[in-house]
């Protein structure tokens, strides 16, 4: 069942559009990852989806709302974790969480959420006063504290250090398990391989891919080996070795343009083993999501130029 | 009622918090007042603090009610606090709610300092209920215009026209400078704004024999539901 629902949005910003027909859907309590270049139209779909913006035509519903018309019946239901801010730099933690919790019905405890997100022992700590990772962290826990139905987290882990991104991460996981559904902005496409149930790629404000992080990174150019050796290696005996094309994209990256059966990854492992060089990493058959990305933008015919939203007053309600 | 009270605590906790805004609320009254009721340099006959007092606290109320409120609310739009209120179940006539409550409070305070220091400088007052009902309706006003730049400009700007504002209502509300004083036609548009028609509602209400004129009610009506109202319509959470 969807909980977010897309139908050929379209955005414009005066002349430009920004958004341009797409359609999605996130299934309940799956995690769904929006992903795109800069201008791609992530932040102007989500703040439709938020009811922060009007769409110019097409339909969204989340958890069966319409963003603008039920726009309160939908602050009930929903969380919102910002890019960036969110809460003055004279509030404390504690007090901000416990204000927001104020705010719900039924909210979760503000003292256990903070241990949750590894913020205990900031309580009496002022937004000023903690540092960028920890504030990523207080702003998960706002989104969360009214125990939403559909959470949108923009960039959760931007800014955190590897622990704290860790701790994001199965707070985020958690969420899932909860039957949260969660719609995740982010330029981290690690994060992303870990955590989400499915994709959608942005550019251009088009839908460029979708499908699940497995699914991508299996279909397109598959028919290849990545290796990761010492860089410089002699690829011309190689290639005579293995009988296929090998290429360095990258210093100590390796791509032999050849499907990765047994026989071609032992012939490789072999010739490495015989000149006595290390094998770092080795891929066949298999992408990394930044790959597939990477393949996508230079594809990219659908690219265009950062969008800036215009303010308009009377659209941009409520 | 949860999430007002919630909020209406948090935005008292933060002014108790700000320095620069109790500055703002407190320090300048209390200097106009102590300054022209000390210094015979005002255009009055008879003792000065019987004409400053009145005028006087209706200043901290254009100070706190318009002044202090769309500068706090306009960089909370900087700071991205009213984007995530926005997502909240606050909504958009609590927050307001809120916030002029929150003022209404600190006036309490505001009026309490300047009455006590404006008894020491010789002010002899003569309160009637009418005095109470001024203050309100001149905060709402005046909220609702400081919530009207909040919630449409970026906070700079809220910044530059909340103490342009702030001037020109001073100077045309007979707080300080009596509007007899003031050209004919400018002396009309002064009494039909919120801060002349304060000044007019609240000397008449304080002062022996003082009354206020129908004119300066229904001022001070109008602008309590206009001001809030077109407040609520133009307020953008992002």
């Amino acid at each position: 069942m969807a909980a977010v629902e897309v139908h050929e949005l379209t955005v414009r910003y005066g002349d430009t559009v920004a958004v341009d027909g797409i359609s999605f859907e996130a299934q309940a309590g799956q995690i769904t990852a929006i992903l795109g270049p800069n201008g791609a139209g992530k932040t102007t779909t989500v703040e439709v989806l938020e009811g922060f913006r009007r769409p110019g035509a097409g339909r969204t519903l989340v958890a069966g709302l319409d963003p603008i018309a039920d726009h309160a019946a939908l602050t009930r239901r929903m969380g919102v974790m910002l890019q960036s801010g969110g809460v003055g730099p004279g509030v404390r933690v504690l007090e901000a969480l416990r204000h927001a919790a104020a705010l719900y019905e039924d909210s979760l405890d503000p003292r256990a959420l903070l241990e949750q997100v590894g913020l205990t022992g900031t309580e009496r700590r002022t937004w000023r006063q903690i540092s960028g990772g920890e504030q990523r962290r207080l702003a998960l826990a706002l989104a969360l504290v009214g125990r939403p139905q559909v959470a949108f987290l923009d960039e959760p882990g931007s800014g955190v250090d590897p622990q704290g991104r860790l701790a994001i991460r199965e707070v985020v996981a958690g969420l899932r398990n909860d039957g949260v559904t969660v719609v995740l902005t982010t330029h981290d496409l690690d994060e992303v391989e870990k955590l989400a149930d499915h994709v959608v790629i942005l550019d251009g404000g088009r839908v460029v891919a979708a499908g699940s992080p497995a699914q991508l990174m299996t279909t397109g150019q598959s028919d290849e080996v990545r290796f990761g050796a010492p860089p410089g290696i002699d690829t011309a005996a190689l290639e005579r070795r293995i009988g296929a094309a090998v290429r360095e994209v990258a210093p100590g990256e390796y791509v032999v343009s050849a499907p990765g059966t047994p026989v071609l990854v032992a012939a490789l492992t072999a010739w490495l083993a015989e000149h006595d060089l290390p094998l770092a990493d080795l891929r066949a058959g298999r992408q990394r999501l930044e790959d597939v990305f990477l393949r996508l933008m230079a594809e990219g015919s659908f690219t265009r130029p950062e969008v800036r939203p215009r303010r308009r007053r009377g659209r941009e309600r409520p | 009622m949860k999430p007002l009270l919630a909020h209406l605590r948090l935005e008292l906790t933060l002014i108790a918090r700000n320095g620069e805004s109790l500055l703002l609320t407190l320090g300048i009254p209390v200097l106009l007042l102590t300054f022209f009721a000390t210094v015979d340099v005002l255009p009055i006959e008879g003792e000065p603090i019987n004409f400053l007092a009145p005028g006087v606290l209706a200043l901290a109320v254009l100070s706190t009610s318009l002044v202090n409120l769309a500068i706090s609310t306009g960089f909370e739009r900087e700071y991205g606090v009213l984007k995530r209120l926005g997502a909240t179940p606050l909504g958009r006539p609590r927050l307001l709610a809120a916030k002029t409550l929150a003022t209404l409070a600190v006036e309490i305070v505001q009026v309490g300092t300047l009455w006590i220091l404006a008894l020491a400088l010789g002010w002899d007052p003569n309160p009637k209920v009418g005095f109470l009902a001024a203050m309100v309706l001149g905060t709402i006003g005046c909220a609702g215009l400081a919530l009207c730049l909040a919630g449409s400009l970026k906070a700079f700007v809220t910044l530059a026209a909340a103490n342009g504002l702030y001037l020109v209502l001073l100077l045309l509300s007979g707080m300080v400078i009596p509007l007899t004083q003031l050209p004919g036609p400018i002396q009309g548009i002064a009494r039909a704004l919120p801060s002349g028609a304060l000044t007019e509602a609240v000397r008449g209400s304080l002062s022996a024999g003082g009354a206020v004129p129908g004119r300066a009610w229904a001022a001070l009506v109008i602008w309590a539901v206009l001001s809030p109202a077109l407040a609520i319509r133009l307020f953008r959470w992002e």
